[in-house]
């Protein structure tokens, strides 16, 4: 039995992208549908701004009068608005793993499957795509804490930093969230899941206050999670916090690789 | 099994896939010649759908062999999925966007090049008649627009097979008759081979120029309508070329069980997102 391969007629072939090409391809593809949607529906930009801007107008104002938080000589308000920052982009992440879902039930996912996109290009376009949001939400945190009196830096090579981490951290969170559809396979246990770990995963950090007030055993927690470190370089980029930089970069570049690797791998259940 | 295993659109030999205990396509050898629209028909259940899946890469074959124009779905996918254009059973559109941009985004992940993508997106919508509505959300489309728009997708790449599962399922006759108009219209344009899945023996009749008949999960005879059905006598119907050779109805409407629940729930879920 022959098994030469039969080419089909040359004018159906296309250019073919490979590896890192093919992987900046899709991401830049599903990061512009992103922003269509974006485009055509802008709601939902502005009711996640409401959450923020809670936080930094409510629990930002009170707690820099009381002085309850040591933060040094950093207002505390300024010490809040990074935090913010990486609360917000955590809390749009970590429930895109819906997406996921609707886009299964809704058909899509399938024929995402079946186009020449390697799951794990699939994943990365989708992880950034999320980081694409974020991006939007962060920077109206960031005018507000200007409003505020906050003082950020105006360098914009570091504030190109600050949406680098910021897509970074949304990366690795959105994946998480996709990671756990992968295994709850249904939007109201995602819902539960996504409920249950947002808060832990936020206090178990140094968004709202420094890692060294808090207890071992916390202290523990908040060095194996990623928001700590995306935290770190929020504040070091906006309001010149001393911190690792390369050791930020990299717990965060580890995250995600990661994230999108175990989504990837989960991805093929939710297709079943 | 023809002599022409390499050229082929698809060649499936021995091909078996279980999910748990349950055989959903047992033993299958099947032979879709290039440029012919080749229907394979049976009730929900018969492993219609698993055939087309592990065809267009989804799952990868458990036992067999599958191929289409020669390339191999197991190890070399990429190749095999550049080629396909693949409609699912069910309606799957973006609604958030517009239809163009729907055809946009396929087009880009097929990796259509960029100076031509305009008028590749443009062209293709102007087939399935959708060029005044293209700047409208997808989510404003009838049930029929957005089965045109999905054949759109999947032309836009140019497939030299396009792989169309269950086309008209859940469409009223006008809409159904406009989807069978585009498809063999873009068969005369485009010189593609065709395969689809249906339970309507009206629709294989009009498009097909051979049928093979599945049932619960094995192949029971194939070849052109005209031939099974004079082989049964002058008056003779699918149906009854069905019948025949199962001792069982094609009729969705007489079948029960887990193929006609997961209908009800599809339909219900078209129901829902189309409002």
């Amino acid at each position: 039995m022959s098994v030469a391969p039969a080419a089909p007629p040359g004018v159906w072939v296309e250019a073919r992208p490979r590896g890192v090409r093919l992987l900046l391809s899709r991401i830049a593809t599903f990061c512009l549908v992103e922003l269509q949607k974006l485009r055509h529906d802008r709601s939902e930009l502005v009711t996640r701004t409401i959450q923020p801007v809670l936080w930094l107008v409510i629990f930002g104002e009170t707690f820099n009068r009381i002085r309850a938080i040591p933060t040094g000589s950093v207002p505390y308000m300024d010490y809040l608005a990074p935090g913010i920052i990486a609360q917000s982009a955590l809390f749009m992440a970590i429930f895109y793993g819906i997406q996921i879902i609707w886009e299964r039930d809704a058909g899509i996912l399938t024929k995402l499957l079946v186009t020449p996109t390697p799951r794990t290009a699939l994943v990365a376009g989708k992880a950034f795509a999320a980081g694409l949001r974020t991006i939007a939400q962060a920077i109206v945190v960031v005018v507000v804490a200007l409003l505020l009196g906050v003082h950020l830096t105006w360098n914009p090579l570091k504030l190109l930093g600050v949406l680098v981490i910021v897509v970074m951290g949304a990366a690795f969170f959105s994946c998480l969230s996709v990671t756990i559809a992968g295994l709850v396979l249904r939007r109201e246990r995602l819902m539960g899941i996504g409920q249950a770990i947002t808060m832990p995963l936020f206090f178990a950090s140094n968004a709202l206050y420094p890692v060294d007030l808090m207890p071992g055993w916390l202290r523990a927690l908040s060095h194996a999670n990623p928001l700590t470190y995306e935290v770190a370089a929020l504040r070091g980029l906006l309001i010149g916090q001393p911190t690792t930089y390369w050791l930020d970069f990299t717990a965060l570049g580890v995250a995600a690789v990661a994230g999108i690797g175990m989504a990837a791998a989960l991805l093929g259940r939710l297709a079943r | 099994m023809t002599g022409q295993f390499g050229v082929a659109a698809v060649a499936i030999a021995g091909l078996s896939h279980r999910f748990g205990e349950h055989v959903a396509v047992d033993d299958l050898d099947l032979t879709v010649e290039r440029g012919e629209c080749f229907g394979l028909l049976g009730p929900n259940g018969a492993g219609k759908t698993t055939t087309l899946r592990v065809l267009n890469t989804q799952y990868p074959p458990q036992t067999g062999a599958v191929r289409v124009f020669g390339l191999d779905v197991r190890t070399q996918a990429m190749a095999v999925r550049r080629l396909l254009g693949y409609v699912p059973q069910q309606l799957s559109i973006e609604g958030a966007l517009t239809g163009r941009e729907n055809v946009a985004w396929f087009a880009r992940l097929f990796d259509v090049p960029r100076r031509e993508r305009a008028a590749r997106v443009a062209e293709v919508l102007a087939s399935v008649d959708l060029t005044d509505a293209a700047d409208r959300m997808a989510s404003t489309y009838s049930g029929g627009m957005v089965r045109r728009l999905e054949l759109a997708q999947a032309l836009v790449n140019r497939p030299a097979l396009l792989v169309l599962d269950e086309p008209t399922v859940g469409l009223d006759p006008v809409a159904r008759d406009a989807v069978w108009e585009r498809v063999a219209d873009m068969r005369r344009r485009y010189q593609m081979t065709v395969l689809l899945t249906t339970h309507y023996m009206q629709e294989a009749d009009a498009l097909c120029d051979r049928v093979a008949l599945m049932h619960q999960g094995r192949l029971r005879v194939s070849g052109p309508p005209a031939e099974l059905k004079a082989a049964l006598g002058p008056d003779a119907t699918l149906e009854d070329v069905f019948r025949h050779h199962t001792g069982e109805s094609l009729l969705p409407a007489e079948k029960a069980g887990k193929g006609a629940l997961r209908d009800v729930r599809s339909t219900r879920r078209t129901a829902r997102r189309l409002g």
